[in-house]
């Protein structure tokens, strides 16, 4: 199901977001990955310093982001990739999931909070994705499909902003 | 983590103790035939303890959502209980605390089916 790992330059530590920038992971579209992505994602942000609750809210949110991308992007087709990468900046660790399906628009997506929509049994990750990261947005990928990028901002930069975030975080 | 069920009946009300993730794939396929299974036998009243389930993913929140679809268009009543902390703070920013009937005692609970 891990097809490869690259660029992970660094040793995992506590001060593991300095010294390893890029993490990039290609996934099978199968079922394994989504504990997979999850777990790879739980244990980078926990060595980055995120604290319990943060490292649930990532893991969550990178759960559903590939979720997407195996059931909707690439509708469970094997030979389709699911391509995910993190990547540390100097204030916030960035995740990015891409599929190879069509694409789709964040505006199309039907809210899941509308009265209408309570009891649809699907329909709640991109939520999910949006309440527990800072930032969110999806792309048009380069040759097609859906490309979902995320940030959460780095502890200790939250720490020297006073935990505000100008990208508009959402303080948990 | 699997999700394991035990049913118990107590009374006329099927209380089903769930322990583990309620996630895509087993867990929430293990929830949808429990309900299935209850109401095939023709179960009206199920209770979901959630006290050992600390984690459940959209997808397990659309179980649930399908859960309570069903019982509910079999004229039955499906409540929730002892929902971890997590589990509670999913449901409210879903708003689906505003659906689900949740309770925090087992007898309480119990006796509040109709």
């Amino acid at each position: 199901m891990l097809l490869m790992l690259l660029d992970s330059s660094e040793k995992f530590g506590p001060g593991m977001a300095p010294q390893t920038k890029r993490i990039e992971v290609t996934l099978e579209s199968v079922l394994e990955s989504v504990d997979l992505a999850e777990s790879i994602v739980m244990r980078v942000s926990g060595a980055a310093g995120f604290g319990e609750d943060d490292c649930h809210r990532i893991g969550m949110s990178i759960r559903e982001g590939v979720i997407n991308a195996y059931n909707y992007g690439n509708h469970k087709d094997r030979r389709k990739k699911i391509f995910f990468t993190i990547v540390f900046e100097p204030e916030k660790m960035v995740v990015r999931i891409l599929d190879q399906g069509t694409g789709f628009e964040l505006s199309a997506v039907p809210d899941p909070l509308a009265e209408e929509n309570l009891l649809r049994t699907s329909g709640r990750g991109i939520f999910l994705m949006r309440a527990f990261m800072d930032e969110f947005i999806v792309k048009h990928g380069p040759e097609g499909g859906a490309e979902l990028i995320m940030a959460k901002r780095l502890p200790d930069s939250r720490h020297d902003n006073g935990g505000s975030s100008a990208s508009g975080e959402k303080e948990s | 983590m699997t999700l394991h069920a035990t049913c118990r009946d107590n009374t006329d009300v099927a209380v089903v103790d769930f322990s583990g993730r309620i996630t895509l794939g087993e867990g929430s396929a293990l929830l949808r035939d429990t309900i299935r299974n209850l109401t095939s036998i023709g179960k009206k009243k199920i209770l979901l303890n959630l006290a050992d389930v600390d984690y459940i993913d959209s997808a397990g929140i659309g179980e649930l959502v399908g859960a309570y679809t069903t019982v509910r268009n079999a004229s039955g009543e499906l409540k929730l209980l002892n929902l971890t902390k997590r589990v509670h703070d999913l449901l409210q920013i879903t708003k689906l605390v505003t659906v689900f009937d949740v309770q925090d005692e087992e007898w309480t609970a119990i006796h509040s089916f109709k």
